[in-house]
């Protein structure tokens, strides 16, 4: 089944961009080039050179470690929410489809009426209330993102819950959290997959937006959109300090895209 | 549905494309040659009152200039001229100002200006004789008198010699006395009016016609907000709005040919200030400490190519005679100094702070993240925190929740007071909470001091006193760029944090 995936040029080609991308985040928690924060001066708005292979900024700085820095937070604050909406959403999905009842009704309700905010409006709220930074914007963005994993778990247990296996395996006595976690959840997986994958793009597109903002890395910490909406005021002169952080954004999307379209054509 | 009909109907649609657009362009031609001119003109925040008494933020000030005038109003080059009062006359103690009322004066709703307004204004700043003054240098006032009906008579229980330039400062501005709320029907005297307001988006202002000094050239304006500070290029280039007052360096040399950069200072007290009421900047080693950390030179290269006017306490240049050029160089960069003083201090590891500054002044954001650079050489960590501007008006000035900010302090009179006053330990607007005795007593001494000079040499004292306690870390006057579309002309550069909208005039083709 895996030669299958591999086989299929979208899989295949998300994989190496993912791959990649990866790697480039994980070198660049370990080792980036140059400090990205350190400034220099005679460097300012330097173009691309053997030195600087993606130029400097208005401070600068090395555009490349900064991308790299950049990468890294942006991959954290990504899987972070990612993680928190999964858990979230896995429990509560569960619950709700499996046993269904009145307070899969209330719990399904709550979650409509978080799912009806845009979410990057629904943590605009919460980073107004609870200030700005990272750690907010994880817990801002987790939130938001509840909704939907809850949702697919959930339609995915009703579809199960009446199965002959899970008839069986009740009758035989084990106990409804080894059904739902053991035998139900690892059937989900496909479908839970491929919205992960999906989940995951959002939240780095998301994270993205909120940097640009200004709400969420705080400088001189780089994230690609905070770099973003640095490089605004030197579109012109300095073309290329934009270029980098948006390209990258592109690619860290595309990898997962077509890395969750080729596991749902499968 | 053959190919012919198809011919035709794109034939058609193009022909109404074009109608359309040849229209258009006549009609952009018939605009710009009308008699309605207008400008737009971009701030970088919303106003915070539209009431001069209580309106706080220099911007807010700014603007404001145009509408409101006191008795007195500030010229170009920092005189008093004569604005709603035509003449004054100050008694030889000088605790008695008698002013002539200046004749045909009118509010902006039609009204003339009586003395019954001027008593009511008057009366207004000193606290309606509540004990309370809104304008703390209003203590003063013992009686507000008016004698017939073009004269008012203010008598001081002490003298002060900077009264005049208070009365000139926009916050005590003659306003109706019939108006109870200036917050929803803003009403003064001056050669613009507030015509509409929409909150976060934009001001209207429309030219008075009845304006008793010379009137203004420009019928409309339009102040806009751009709280973003990287929406000023765009709206510039866009051609969104005309006039930007305090641009970047960087943004003034992407703009292109179409545009006049008026280089001057913005008049601004610019500076790390420090919470001195908190850990650790209750440390007076913590904060010298700090100051031998800061490169200026190194923030002005890399926040304006290079251009600022280093200061070394709460003065700038425009003040002549109270600026001390020799307090610049009571911290010269030092790292193993700094290192030192922190270690005596009780953090020979060094220390973490945040930063709050208020994300809509560019020039800010950028000192504060070369100065968490700089701090990183002697071991302190600063973290900077971005903040709305309103936040930060609530957090950090009046609630004074917080450790440090980077700001620039405006003065609204050109006296030393201005810029003085909030350091003393009980004034209501210490949002450093400094706190220091000697201090107190040295500008108390000022204000009581006989002659210009003896005043003037206590005042040196305080700013002395700031540098070497370190109250905050001074750093700069600003460089100002203004950028200007070349369509327009006359941008006058004041001493004081002001922006004059009348003498601005549209450049004939």
């Amino acid at each position: 089944m895996k030669k299958k995936l591999l086989n299929q040029p979208t899989f295949l080609l998300g994989t190496i961009i993912t791959s990649i991308m990866l790697l480039m985040t994980f070198i660049g928690f370990f080792y980036t080039p140059y400090d990205p924060t350190q400034m220099d001066n005679s460097n300012k708005l330097a173009g691309c050179s053997l030195e600087h292979i993606m130029g400097c900024d208005n401070f600068g700085r090395d555009i490349f470690s900064r991308v790299l820095q950049g990468m890294g937070n942006t991959f954290l604050i990504a899987v972070a929410t990612v993680t928190i909406g999964v858990v979230c959403g896995i429990l509560l999905g569960a619950f709700t489809g499996y046993f269904g009842g009145w307070i899969d009704e209330v719990i399904m309700r709550i979650i409509d009426v978080i799912f009806a905010f845009p979410s990057i409006l629904l943590a605009l709220v919460f980073v107004s209330i609870f200030g700005t930074g990272k750690y907010n914007v994880v817990f801002a963005l987790g939130i938001a993102f509840i909704p939907s994993f809850a949702r697919i778990v959930r339609s995915e247990f009703i579809k199960y819950k009446d199965m002959d296996y899970v008839k069986s395996a009740r009758l035989a006595g084990v106990s409804d959290l080894r059904i739902m976690f053991v035998h139900i959840l690892p059937n989900t997986m496909t479908v839970l997959l491929s919205s992960i994958m999906i989940g995951f793009n959002n939240a780095v597109l998301s994270e993205a937006g909120m940097s640009y903002l200004g709400i969420g890395v705080q400088p001189p910490d780089a994230s690609l959109g905070s770099m973003l909406s640095e490089a605004q005021s030197y579109l012109f002169s300095a073309p290329n300090y934009a270029i980098f952080p948006g390209v990258m954004i592109i690619l860290l999307v595309l990898g997962f895209s077509l890395m969750a379209d080729g596991l749902k054509s499968r | 549905m053959t190919k012919r009909r198809l011919g035709k109907v794109l034939f058609v649609s193009m022909l109404l494309t074009l109608t359309i657009a040849l229209s258009g362009c006549a009609g952009d031609k018939e605009d710009g040659g009308s008699s309605e001119s207008a400008i737009t003109i971009g701030i970088p925040q919303d106003l915070d009152s539209l009431d001069p008494n209580l309106a706080t933020g220099a911007g807010t000030q700014e603007m404001l200039f145009n509408v409101y005038e006191g008795l007195y109003k500030p010229d170009s080059d920092g005189n008093l001229v004569p604005a709603v009062a035509s003449d004054c006359v100050i008694s030889e103690d000088g605790l008695v100002y008698t002013f002539t009322l200046r004749e045909g004066v009118k509010f902006h709703n039609g009204n003339t200006v009586t003395v019954e307004d001027v008593v009511y204004s008057m009366n207004k700043c000193a606290g309606n004789g509540s004990g309370e003054p809104l304008i703390s240098a209003f203590s003063i006032v013992e009686k507000v008198e008016a004698p017939d009906d073009k004269t008012v008579v203010l008598t001081l229980s002490e003298a002060n010699k900077d009264f005049l330039s208070i009365l000139a400062a926009g916050e005590t501005c003659i306003v109706p006395a019939d108006v109870a709320d200036l917050e929803t029907t803003p009403i003064g005297t001056g050669p613009y009016k507030i015509v509409s307001r929409s909150l976060q988006e934009s001001v209207e202002l429309e030219k008075f016609d009845e304006y008793w000094g010379e009137p203004a050239h420009i019928e409309k304006v339009t102040l806009k907000i751009l709280a973003d500070a990287d929406a000023v290029l765009m709206n510039l280039q866009g051609g969104a709005v005309d006039l930007v007052a305090r641009v970047t360096a960087a943004t003034a040399s992407e703009l292109g040919d179409q545009f006049n950069i008026v280089e001057g200072n913005m008049n601004l007290v610019q500076a790390l200030y420090l919470n001195n009421g908190v850990e650790p900047f209750n440390n007076e080693k913590v904060r010298q400490a700090l100051c031998y950390a800061v490169d200026k030179q190194e923030i002005f290269d890399f926040v304006a190519n290079g251009k600022g006017f280093a200061i070394g306490s709460s003065m700038y240049p425009s003040f002549g005679k109270y600026y001390m050029e020799e307090l610049n160089d009571v911290y010269t960069t030092d790292l193993e100094k700094a290192k030192d003083l922190l270690a005596e201090a009780g953090y020979p590891d060094g220390l973490t702070f945040t930063i709050k500054v208020a994300s809509n002044y560019q020039q800010h954001v950028d000192t504060a993240t070369v100065l968490a650079e700089q701090f990183k050489k002697i071991g302190v960590t600063a973290n900077i925190e971005l903040i709305e501007w309103e936040t930060w008006l609530n957090d950090v000035y009046s609630n004074r929740q917080y450790e440090a900010t980077v700001v620039g302090m405006d003065a609204s009179t050109l006296t030393a007071g201005a810029l003085l006053k909030r350091f003393n330990s009980t004034a209501h607007n210490n949002f450093t909470n400094y706190n220091n005795p000697d201090y107190d007593a040295a500008y108390a001494n000022a204000l009581a001091a006989a002659t210009d000079e003896e005043a003037t040499g206590y005042y040196k004292e305080c700013e002395t006193i700031l540098a070497e306690t370190a109250a905050n870390v001074y750093i700069q006057d600003l460089a100002e760029f203004v950028a200007i579309n070349k369509k327009y002309a006359g941008y006058e550069s004041y001493p004081l944090y002001v922006m004059d909208i009348a003498k601005l005039y549209i450049v004939e083709e």
